[in-house]
């Protein structure tokens, strides 16, 4: 993949600091209370603070115990006055000290106050807005970003964006240009543009390590978050779910009775390698991978004493590290094939690919519905609706009706619920009588609507809208053409994530408007900042901030454009996602 | 869009999305299979110490992390741990009988918080020399509770206030103007957190009505109230607000979503019934009388079934104890449970499958496939033969299936169907490419050698290569019909016969002419 790319690919900034700087923020609120404590850390916050500090901080900060709360079933805010009333009734005294992350809200201090505990509590907050994962990822790890405002349409975390963007950009910048598309994306920007105006910037004058923002909603492009991935990374995340940027391998992969948890990142020489390359494309890499180690062991047959003590003290180690990562990967790699094999993922494939060209729709639908007759995942039959909803604009009457009926009787009646949460977010709806496919608007004005300041009339609808991805698709030429074979060993464009059927939609965009430096030339144009006083040098770096999630398929189609045009992408996410994750958050079951 | 028939084909037929498939083992997994080989034969030379291997506990946290030492927290001092688990427990269940009523706190004493400045000297020192302070001077004390002294901020500077965490007091907005002023402003503002704050504000200074009224006006501003209310569980404003609105379904769901609450079986079964009424759309109404419906039907079976396995004397329950009871389950899976235990139960009865099938109207296609794994499941050849024999007017019987029969194949196969059974049903795929490719993959050499003749055959060690997307209509008529010589039939090589053998024209010419 490497024969096209540019050499003067900026390096990423160093994003070290951030951790410092919430772990230092972390020991500062445990001195705040000195002597013997316990700690009960809410179980979404396990995973992150395990990337910030480990027990021995916490010990040396006397910290005596550590409970994990569970958020459900009730929430951890009641569960703590809870637990500070049951002490109070049993003539117990303690001091209780709730730290909030990355906020404190002050619905909380209203729970806080009704269970009769404000007072005997002291709160703080922990402003732990941003977990770099990666050289090149950095999240905020707010899945429930998705669903609170695209679902339910609550702003609460639009602050906590602001925030962390003025953290980066007094650490980074300053942005000279920002871009952005959406109506969340327009407030974090208005947003953080007057939390900049507050404090007095004394960032002017320096040479930014990233020069360009772009912010996106996650509602611009459903289509690419719902297709299968096809990239190692997104594979990998499908099958084994990617946790902060660490990974499970189960007893499956590691060919051993145990789980090893790996973390997955620029320092796994293996893995950053096939890291984004297209599924097929791995098998090739792993096995000449494991040739030249092969050949490397091999070296020390012809030894002498001093060259085999030379080999062992120098090479060894670092061969047995690559080494265990590879058996890792491969054992990865088969795991993967197993699955999808067993889920006839090539007949997935193509209904998906046929959903996305918009052929054979009534094929597709037959598949679907087979799928969900099947009892297969519920999760996948909902993805797929999903698709098959958004790429044809919402679904006619009747296939709507049965596919729900069927849905229902496969997976459970409570789902009702979940058609209605889906409906309301705009990712699976019931086309309008006499509403046709051709009948699409081929503008791609609605793909760049910006509501900020218009009124939502229709309630019910205040968040769901047209994709009219058929005529955006054509607009952008989403569908590369077909000329000859797609080489995905050496890919020409970013559609190679999704093995050459499709450009993402919100890389396109991002590609689109930086190419422009801007949104003129682009039909209708979204400018959310005039660009004044950029200076062209250092600007070569992109934060990409996507607010509702972003895909490793995106972040490997933008990884490959970086390449291609020598700059280099960082990723802002609210948490990274996927298909399953999106489908998640919508599902309503009994707890 | 407009592409036609032929360039969706070509679309299919190039190799462009079908650089690799899952499907077939191929060289590449053969590859990965060599790899992997090699790669573990190295094993002996590198496995002889174990100190580059991350310390895993047995669990599979990292020693060290905080996953792990809270596991370890909790196996070694559950003694210590009981007393408060205990609490702990008490308190949560306590807690949702708790009345979620409007409690009658003072906003002011919510806002009021202690001046307590942080110091800063027992930061770690390692923070000084990073030159951090500088720039995010905010980050290195979180914030404290300020102490607002001053009264006057305009609606303006108090939702900006807020905005930054300070503590401010709500109490001097008291005319509607003001509250309604200070409201747009937090929206203007963008920040959910403030928006939500003022709303507590005012939900608790203004009547229901009047809130409800003005909310309507404002869109983001109700969306905050509604998800708060969803939030704190109090449904009963919720629904009074919804019903203000107008919003007669979304009153009805988030009644019914209030059944996911309710464990008791009996206790759901009632309130699934009072959901009958509500005013859900009249296509949910039908969902919800069925799902009523399931679990009376569920309710029947599991007391009927539970007292026969514990009787002991049905065989079926001695044979394959229920893993699980069948309460809450979808109807696919009890029409599944149903195919399993009750079989040949005649219609009359509530257990019986065919009695699922008629009450829920279940279609043909999904009554098949479920039957089918149920009756494989317990290797029932018969009635899986009997569920795709059909009888014509004359009398012939003929085997025909809702679902296609490479579907059939799958499942059986799944369930270790034998041989002679398989390869009946592999015999009736219908496509030929697809046919080969099961025969193969089971071993069903009969079928195999059924269909090698019809096809044209390929030169010697050339491996086939098959386009699996080609139908009969895509064959020239001289060769559909057997009636015309092909131009040129070279085009044909790599074609097959897109009918079953025995009827199949173009094979009898082509074996005529010797090709």
């Amino acid at each position: 993949m490497a024969s096209t790319a540019r050499r003067d690919v900026p390096e990423p900034p160093d994003f070290g600091i951030l951790k410092r700087l919430a772990r230092d923020q972390l020991i500062y609120l445990l001195e705040q209370l000195p002597g013997r404590k316990d700690l009960f850390i809410e179980a979404d916050l396990m995973s992150p603070l395990d990337r910030i500090a480990n027990v021995s901080i916490l010990k040396q900060h006397e910290v005596d115990k550590l409970y994990k709360v569970e958020s459900r079933p009730a929430r951890p805010l009641v569960l703590s006055a809870d637990i500070v009333n049951a002490d109070k009734m049993s003539g117990r005294s303690r001091k209780y000290k709730i730290i909030f992350s990355p906020q404190k809200f002050y619905a909380c201090e209203m729970v806080l106050e009704e269970e009769g505990v404000f007072g005997d509590v002291t709160c703080d907050e922990w402003s732990f807005y941003l977990l770099p994962l990666d050289e090149d990822i950095i999240s905020m790890e707010l899945p429930e970003f998705f669903r609170d405002y695209f679902l339910e349409g609550d702003h609460r975390w639009i602050n906590s964006v602001a925030r962390a963007l003025q953290l980066l950009n007094s650490l980074y910048g300053p942005f000279s240009r920002a871009y952005g598309i959406g109506r969340c994306a327009k407030m974090c920007y208005e947003l953080w543009r007057e939390l900049e105006e507050e404090s007095e910037g004394d960032s002017q004058g320096r040479k930014p390590e990233i020069g360009n923002i772009f912010l996106m909603d996650r509602d611009t492009d459903y289509v690419t978050a719902l297709c299968s991935q096809m990239v190692y990374e997104g594979l990998v995340d499908d099958t084994f779910r990617i946790k902060c940027g660490s990974v499970d391998f189960g007893p499956e992969v590691t060919s051993s009775d145990k789980s090893i948890k790996v973390l997955l990142n620029a320092q796994d020489k293996v893995f950053s390698q096939i890291r984004n390359e297209h599924f097929s494309s791995v098998f090739g890499f792993l096995s000449q991978k494991s040739r030249n180690l092969q050949a490397q062991y091999d070296r020390r047959r012809g030894m002498d004493i001093k060259q085999m003590k030379n080999f062992v003290s120098q090479e060894l180690k670092g061969l047995k590290q690559e080494h265990r990562l590879l058996s890792l990967h491969i054992g990865a790699c088969e795991s993967i094939m197993k699955k999808k094999t067993k889920q006839d993922f090539q007949e997935m494939i193509k209904a998906e690919h046929s959903l996305l060209e918009g052929f054979d729709i009534r094929e597709s639908t037959s598949f679907i519905e087979e799928h969900i007759d099947r009892q297969v995942s519920p999760i996948e039959s909902l993805r797929l609706m999903c698709l098959l909803s958004i790429t044809e604009n919402g679904l006619n009457p009747k296939d709507y009706r049965s596919l729900k009926t069927q849905y229902l009787q496969s997976y459970g009646p409570e789902h009702l619920l979940t058609f209605h949460n889906l409906k309301r977010i705009g990712l699976l709806t019931e086309q309008a009588a006499g509403e046709t496919l051709t009948a699409v608007e081929s503008r791609v004005s609605k793909l760049v609507t910006d509501r900020a300041a218009g009124k939502i009339t229709d309630a019910f609808n205040s968040l769901a809208r047209k994709s009219n991805f058929r005529a955006i698709s054509k607009k952008l030429g989403l569908i590369p053409r077909l000329d000859g074979e797609y080489d995905l060993k050496m890919p020409r464009d970013m559609a190679y994530v999704f093995s050459g059927a499709y450009t993402p939609l919100s890389c396109k965009i991002i590609e689109q408007v930086l190419e422009r430096r801007g949104w003129q030339g682009l039909e209708e144009v979204l400018r959310l900042l005039n660009g004044t006083e950029f200076s062209e040098a250092g600007s070569r770096t992109v934060l990409a901030v996507f607010l509702g999630g972003c895909t490793c398929s995106e972040m490997a189609a933008l990884r490959f454009l970086g390449r291609e045009r020598g700059c280099r992408f960082i990723f802002l996410t609210t948490a990274v996602t996927s298909s399953g994750r999106l489908m998640e958050a919508m599902a309503e079951t009994r707890a | 869009m407009s592409r036609s028939r032929a360039d969706e084909e070509e679309y299919w037929h190039s190799s462009k999305c079908r650089a690799f498939t899952f499907d077939d083992e191929d060289d590449e997994l053969c590859q990965l299979k060599e790899s992997k080989r090699a790669v573990n034969s190295l094993r002996d030379i590198v496995d002889d110490d174990e100190d580059e291997l991350e310390k895993v506990s047995w669990s599979g946290e990292p020693v060290g992390s905080i996953s792990w030492s809270i596991k370890e927290t909790a196996s070694s001092s559950t003694s210590s741990l009981e007393g408060r688990d205990s609490s702990l427990q008490k308190g949560s269940s306590s807690n949702a009988a708790l009345p979620k009523q409007v409690s009658s706190y003072s906003l002011s004493s919510l806002f009021k918080g202690r001046n307590k400045l942080p110091s800063l000297q027992s930061l770690s020192d390692a923070l000084s020399d990073t030159g951090v302070k500088n720039y995010a001077p905010e980050l290195r004390r979180p914030k404290a509770e300020y102490k607002d002294y001053s009264s006057d901020w305009s609606p303006k500077d108090t939702v900006r206030r807020m905005q930054r965490g300070k503590v401010c007091s709500l109490e001097r907005f008291r005319s509607l103007q003001d509250k309604l002023v200070l409201l747009d402003e937090a929206v203007a503002g963008h920040d959910g957190n403030v928006i939500t704050a003022v709303l507590i504000f005012l939900k608790r200074t203004l009547r229901r009505e009047i809130l409800f009224r003005e909310l309507e006006e404002r869109q983001v501003a109700l969306c905050h109230l509604i998800h708060f209310l969803k939030e704190t569980g109090e449904q009963k404003m919720l629904l009074d607000l919804l019903r203000f609105l107008d919003r007669t379904e979304e009153v009805a769901l988030s009644q019914y979503r209030e059944h996911l609450n309710i464990q008791d079986v009996e206790k759901r079964r009632e309130f699934l019934k009072g959901c009958i009424g509500l005013p859900f759309s009249p296509e949910d109404i039908s969902h919800i009388q069925d799902h009523y419906t399931l679990l009376e039907r569920q309710i029947i079976i599991e007391a009927n079934d539970r007292h026969l396995e514990t009787a002991g004397q049905s065989e079926i329950f001695r044979k394959y104890p229920r893993k699980a009871s069948i309460l809450n389950m979808p109807l696919v899976t009890t029409l599944f449970y149903s195919c399993f235990y009750h079989y040949t139960e005649a219609e009359g009865t509530f257990s019986s499958p065919t009695n699922l099938k008629k009450t829920f109207k279940i279609p043909d296609k999904q009554y098949v496939l479920t039957a089918l794994a149920a009756r494989a499941k317990l290797r029932a050849w018969e009635d899986v033969d009997a569920l795709f024999t059909t009888k014509n007017w004359l009398g012939y019987t003929k085997k025909k299936a809702p679902i296609g029969f490479h579907r059939v194949v799958e499942i059986l196969q799944r369930n270790n169907a034998p041989v002679q059974v398989l390869q009946e049903y592999v015999r009736l795929v219908e496509d030929v490419e697809t046919r080969l490719n099961l025969a193969t993959k089971y071993k069903c050499h009969d079928v195999v050698i059924d269909v090698s003749p019809c096809c044209v055959s390929e030169e010697k060690g050339q491996k086939p290569a098959f386009s699996p997307q080609l139908s009969h209509a895509n064959l020239p008529p001289c060769a559909w019909w057997g009636l015309l010589i092909p131009e040129s039939w070279e085009n044909f090589q790599l074609w097959k016969c897109p009918l079953r053998s025995d009827v199949c024209w173009f094979c009898c010419l082509s074996r005529r002419t010797g090709i």
